[in-house]
């Protein structure tokens, strides 16, 4: 089974190939059929791969499969080729399972558009790619699928292309992630640099022989692949492009701006976790950027008024968690909250998705309401998601997200600990607001004008599973303290358990320097419960206690504020009018980065163009051809034809050179 | 010498069919472009046996033929290939065959355009086959004169301003180089050697450092223009808005890279040490084409003159590549240096295409034109893909090279080449998003015509070698491995050779000068 791994990628660009080549000429169910049917192919390969990886010894599995050489030149030397392991086995699965979902529900949701075969053309690309990016086995092949996500949800995003304004969002999109793009492109160069190679397996393995632990190499090499994640995975100061992005259809912001993409930076940290183990300084900033990011983006979901922009907003704010976990060192559970989140986002996203497909194309949530009754499938799997997300036990987000928090605190990241924990009561509002001001309470549309209706079942059946997923998803990874197996740091411990050597380098290195605490060393290991004494028992039930807590109070805050006192909102808005306009505009931050990098950008090129090359080198230029034709015609007037002037000129001459030897030379 | 001349059959092909155009009546232009095609595309044929042929494991010349010209002066006709020059040979005569195809639409003068196109080729390929310095430059010279001509008389509305620019520009750098040469074949006579232009023996002189530094400087201006370098780069965007469509193909695909092919096979090989000396220099140089092009086209309202000065930014990197002067750096800049023959001669046959049915390049007078013709949309937007580097198509090989390779020499100069990734994603998106996207709301687009068979016809093979050079760059890169280690090789025993060498040099207080700013070391 595991060396038919090629075939996860290959089927949907064989869908894609197909599709793109003859699906305008195809009817819409073959099309979708396709379509659907490569992706389910590959779900069932990534399927038995898993259990072909589980049924070798832990140590034993990693499987490399080298299709060709790709790019070779001197030294370097890249293959194409696929690395599974129980990292890239969890993301293949969750890429297809989810993919899958998001595939059928399309078909419902797309079923009018004109651009079907387009659609599904872009949206099998999209799984190619992905599944490359977390299947590749060197940096250089993950890069390419990096990009390819990238240009699909360049596509994707401007798939309405005949809207200017979704076109342009697609082209943000697609420049900002390149400007993450230029920080990976540069730590892909280093490591070059100092390994000869791009392979992971190598990379890894030799990282703490080649590399000093806590060092300025390593700490720039981390960094700058975090500044490609900060792009990728919509993070301060990349994040802009992303509430953006939800211009495209919705099934898209569900697959790729909300359960894969997007999670592509935090895949590859938990790749590189090695590296990230030995890089405390770079660790502090991922932690500190990821918890920040978490906070920053809840604060704006609160006052947005498009369902799905509070969708995307959030799942900045989840991707932050993700990251943080990720700087704590706690790989494991950053992939964990990766994949509960998956289940749940998506479930939220194809929910608004059919709420607006059931409202005819509103999305501005003060035009809904009571939706609750006429859409009950909707309404009950996207309380589901919604309560998993809060972090509402024993649904699939307390557990993840509890972990992170808690590694955090456990690592000494009290700081980060605090903005994540801060964040997760505004999450729980900000999410109980939405369903409060869209399935409950009076219709504030026109029941006669607006034939509100349910959605077809190739749409209410994936919602169905997902909501289904977001419940019992996390119970693979129940803590130790609440008497589970953590099933899933097992899984993972055989590629995030190398972490644990590299980070006893860390502890020696950056023991002086008092960086962070590196009690997560272990943690990584996937043994929190060997490392934990009572006494962090204590505090882990107690931490875990007062986030759900927490979480209720933040849903109680959003009942008085939607359901038992609806005017309640707009007064707190009024009375504290400056920050309500600083959060509704999303802190201005669009308009800051338009004015000082777009226009900055375009005012120097246009000097460039305008003053430098027109008036400064075209002026050399022209100015040297104008000199020799003006010296030139000067001097044509002495070319006369008259005889008479040649005679003239040539007495002339020789008066002045008698002159000149009888008065100078004669000194 | 006993195999076939393939080299000569190619090169003297063209201008034989050229000469039997001339018997072929005014008024049969069907005629006329069948046979430019069909010797067009026998040229192309025949060049493929040398791909078929070619030894990779060989890393001289091959196909060699040498007839003694003129004797005493040491002149001969001296011709062959290596790794550097085979896919230069290829695409030329690839592009000539996709160039006469998309002039079919061309109505004025159609004996004199082919005529002019089948001289051109034969100039182009005599110049990269030629181990003749004399040779040469007869063909580089050979080259100017047609595309004189095709800018000249088929081009657009200011075109006798830019065929003369053009002319003008290129022969300031030509005449230094024709010097330059003459120089070299005194020098070489100086040493003891018998008078000879053969670029293989004049390989073997050895000039001391501060005299090498004078004569690279001769060579490199006439090279730098042609790539064209920032900032002797003005000609450019004037030539390709004048040119017709394939004029412009030709000029990117071709004669820009005998700019970069100069630096390869002459000034480089020949002057190693003034190479060193020059390097960080031209490094800062290439960097700042990167940028300066990429900043300029993002400003242009013009589609040609917005892909013109994309292609001062490409070519910035192909001399970053070359100056890197490792494998990866030379390598990539040589593999990128055919990509741009592809991606921004796939992007001027594309905007031919829309020229043709509008009569307007500017950016502003369409916009949703991806609603009236979704096929042109998807080639244009899967070539801006390959322009932009995106990894699957033909430029990020070579991109992601160059930039290795000069991380691997300077670190700076690779972290400012690297913005470029991100200004071209910048300025080839937004030209799109502007073209094919946004409503269709301009009367004259709405009955605008998807691509036609013809238009296909020269398309696709534009497409396919995009994948082809991206998804699998074996195929190319593999036959100029030899080549380049050698290259390389001869290149770092020359430099030492030299090295203790000393000369006096009336101009060595200006080199001493520069070597302060620039200084010649590549430590980072």
């Amino acid at each position: 089974m595991l060396d038919m791994i090629w075939l996860v990628p290959f089927f949907p660009m064989v869908g894609a190939l197909v599709n793109g080549l003859f699906g305008r000429r195809m009817p819409k169910g073959l099309v979708a059929t396709v379509a659907c049917g490569s992706v389910f192919l590959s779900f069932l390969v990534s399927v038995g791969a898993f259990f072909s990886l589980k049924a070798l010894p832990p140590a034993e599995r990693v499987f490399e499969q080298v299709i060709f050489e790709w790019i070779a030149s001197g030294s370097t030397k890249v293959t194409l080729g696929y690395l599974l392991d129980p990292l890239s086995c969890v993301m293949i699965l969750v890429v297809t399972g989810v993919g899958f979902l998001i595939h059928v529900y399309s078909v419902g949701y797309m079923s009018h558009d004109p651009g079907f075969s387009r659609y599904f053309t872009y949206l099998n690309l999209f799984c190619f790619a992905m599944l490359t990016l977390v299947l590749g086995n060197s940096f250089l092949v993950l890069f390419v699928g990096w990009e390819g996500v990238g240009l699909c949800s360049y596509l994707l995003i401007g798939f309405w292309f005949e809207d200017a304004a979704k076109a342009a969002a697609g082209m943000k999109a697609f420049i900002v992630n390149r400007i993450g793009d230029f920080g990976f492109l540069l730590g892909m160069f280093l490591i070059f640099w100092k390994f000869g190679t791009l392979d992971f397996v190598p990379i890894m393995k030799e990282a703490p022989e080649v590399l000093v632990a806590g060092g300025a190499i390593v700490t720039a090499i981390t960094l700058l692949l975090f500044v490609g994640a900060t792009g990728k995975s919509a993070q301060i100061p990349l994040y802009v492009w992303l509430p953006d992005a939800m211009a495209g259809p919705t099934p898209v912001s569900a697959l790729i701006h909300a359960a894969t993409m997007v999670t592509a930076g935090v895949y590859m940290i938990g790749r590189c976790n090695v590296l990230y183990s030995m890089a405390p300084t770079s660790m502090t900033v991922v932690a500190t950027i990821g918890a920040l990011t978490a906070l920053f983006a809840g604060t704006i979901a609160i006052t947005q008024y498009d369902i799905k922009k509070v969708l995307a907003y959030s799942t900045v704010s989840q991707l932050g968690y993700m990251f943080t976990a990720m700087g704590v060192g706690a790989y494991a559970a950053g992939i964990f909250h990766l994949m509960t989140h998956a289940f749940f986002k998506a479930c939220l996203f194809l929910g608004s998705g059919s709420v607006i497909h059931g409202m005819h194309e509103e999305q501005d949530m003060r035009r809904m309401g009571g939706l609750r009754k006429h859409m009950p499938h909707t309404y009950w799997t996207f309380l589901i998601a919604t309560i998993a997300i809060a972090g509402v036990p024993p649904l699939a987000g307390f557990f993840s997200k509890d972990e992170i928090l808690w590694n955090a605190w456990a690592n000494g990241f009290k700081f980060q600990w605090f903005l994540g924990f801060a964040a997760a009561g505004i999450t729980a509002f900000y999410m109980f607001r939405l369903v409060f001001m869209t399935f409950f309470g009076k219709e504030r549309f026109d029941p006669h004008e607006v034939h509100v209706h349910e959605s077809p079942a190739s749409m209410t059946v994936p919602l169905w599973i997902l909501a289904g997923l977001s419940i019992v998803g996390g119970w693979i990874g129940i803590p130790a303290a609440l008497g589970g197996a953590n099933q899933f740091h097992q899984w993972l411990a055989p590629v995030m358990g190398g972490a644990s050597e590299a980070a006893e380098g860390v502890k020696q290195a950056a023991g002086g320097l008092g960086l962070v605490s590196t009690a997560w060393a272990s943690e990584a290991a996937g043994a929190a419960a060997e490392a934990g004494g009572h006494a962090d028992l204590v505090a882990e039930y107690a931490l875990m206690f007062l986030s759900v807590a927490y979480a209720l109070l933040g849903i109680l805050v959003a009942y008085i504020c939607y359901i038992a006192k609806p005017d309640l909102p707009g007064k707190v808005a009024a009375k504290c009018r400056g920050l309500y306009e600083l959060l509704y505009n999303k802190y201005f931050v669009d308009e800051i980065y338009q004015a000082v990098f777009v226009e900055g950008t375009l005012a120097l090129a246009t000097f460039c163009y305008a003053f430098v090359d027109v008036v400064v080198i075209d002026g050399i230029v022209n100015g040297t051809g104008l000199l020799v034709r003006s010296v030139g015609s000067g001097l044509r007037r002495f070319q006369t034809g008259q005889v008479q002037a040649y005679a003239l000129t040539i007495l002339l001459g020789a008066v002045i050179l008698v002159g000149y030897y009888a008065v100078v030379a004669s000194f | 010498m006993s195999h076939f001349p393939y080299l000569s059959t190619i090169t003297f092909l063209p201008l034989l069919g050229a000469l039997v155009l001339l018997l072929i009546p005014r008024r049969s232009e069907g005629g006329i472009r069948a046979w430019t095609l069909a010797v067009a595309a026998v040229t192309f044929v025949i060049s493929l046996a040398l791909w078929v042929r070619f030894d990779p494991t060989q890393g001289g010349m091959q196909f060699v033929e040498r007839k003694a010209w003129i004797e005493s002066l040491g002149i001969s006709y001296y011709v062959g290939i290596d790794g550097i020059s085979l896919w230069l040979v290829l695409l030329t005569t690839f592009l000539s065959v996709i160039c006469v195809l998309s002039s079919w639409g061309i109505a004025k003068r159609v004996k004199e355009y082919m005529l002019f196109f089948l001289l051109l080729e034969t100039g182009m390929l005599g110049a990269l086959i030629s181990l003749d310095l004399v040779l040469f430059y007869i063909f580089w010279e050979a080259m100017l004169i047609p595309m004189y001509f095709l800018i000249g008389v088929w081009g657009g509305t200011d075109r006798i301003y830019a065929a003369i620019k053009f002319f003008i520009y290129t022969m300031v750098g030509s005449l230094l180089m024709l010097v330059a040469i003459l120089a070299l074949y005194y020098l070489n006579i100086r040493a003891g050697n018998a008078p000879t232009f053969d670029l293989l023996k004049l390989y073997e002189l050895n000039l001391a450092p501060n005299v090498q530094f004078w004569m690279f400087a001769a060579f490199c201006l006439a090279f730098a223009i042609k790539v064209p370098m920032w900032p002797l780069h003005t000609w450019l965007p004037d030539a390709h808005t004048q040119a017709p469509t394939a004029g412009s193909v030709i000029l990117a695909g071709v004669l820009l890279k005998m700019g970069t092919y100069g630096f390869l096979r002459f000034a480089m090989p020949l002057f190693p040490n003034a190479v060193e000396a020059w390097a960080p220099f031209m490094m800062v140089v290439a960097v700042i084409g990167i940028i300066y092009g990429a900043l300029v086209a993002m400003v242009q309202d013009d589609v040609k003159k917005l892909v013109a000065y994309s292609s001062v930014s490409h070519l910035g990197f192909v001399m970053l590549g070359l100056f890197a002067l490792n494998m990866q750096g030379v390598q990539g800049g040589l593999y990128q240096s055919l990509n741009h023959g592809i991606s921004t001669g796939a992007l001027f046959l594309l905007v031919g295409v829309i020229y043709e049915r509008r009569h307007t390049r500017a950016i502003a007078d369409f916009g949703g034109l991806a609603k009236s013709m979704p096929n042109y949309a998807a080639v244009f937007l899967i070539i801006t893909m390959s322009s932009i580097g995106l990894p699957g198509l033909n430029g990020f090989v070579g991109e992601f090279l160059i930039m290795l390779g000069a991380f691997l020499t300077s670190k700076t100069a690779a972290v400012f080449a690297a913005t470029g990734v991100i200004l071209a994603a910048g300025y080839m998106l937004w030209m799109v998003k502007r073209v094919f996207f946004g409503a269709l709301d301009k009367e004259e687009n709405q009955g605008l015509a998807d691509l036609t068979g013809l238009e296909w016809g020269y398309l696709i093979p534009m497409v396919v070698m995009a994948f082809w050079m991206g998804i699998y760059p074996g195929t190319f890169l593999r036959k100029t491995d030899a080549t380049l280690e050698l290259w390389l090789e001869r290149f770092e025993a020359k430099k030492e050779a030299c090295r203790s060498l000393e000369a006096p040099g009336a101009l060595a207080w200006l080199q001493d000068g520069l070597n302060l700013v620039f200084p010649a070391s590549h430590a980072d």
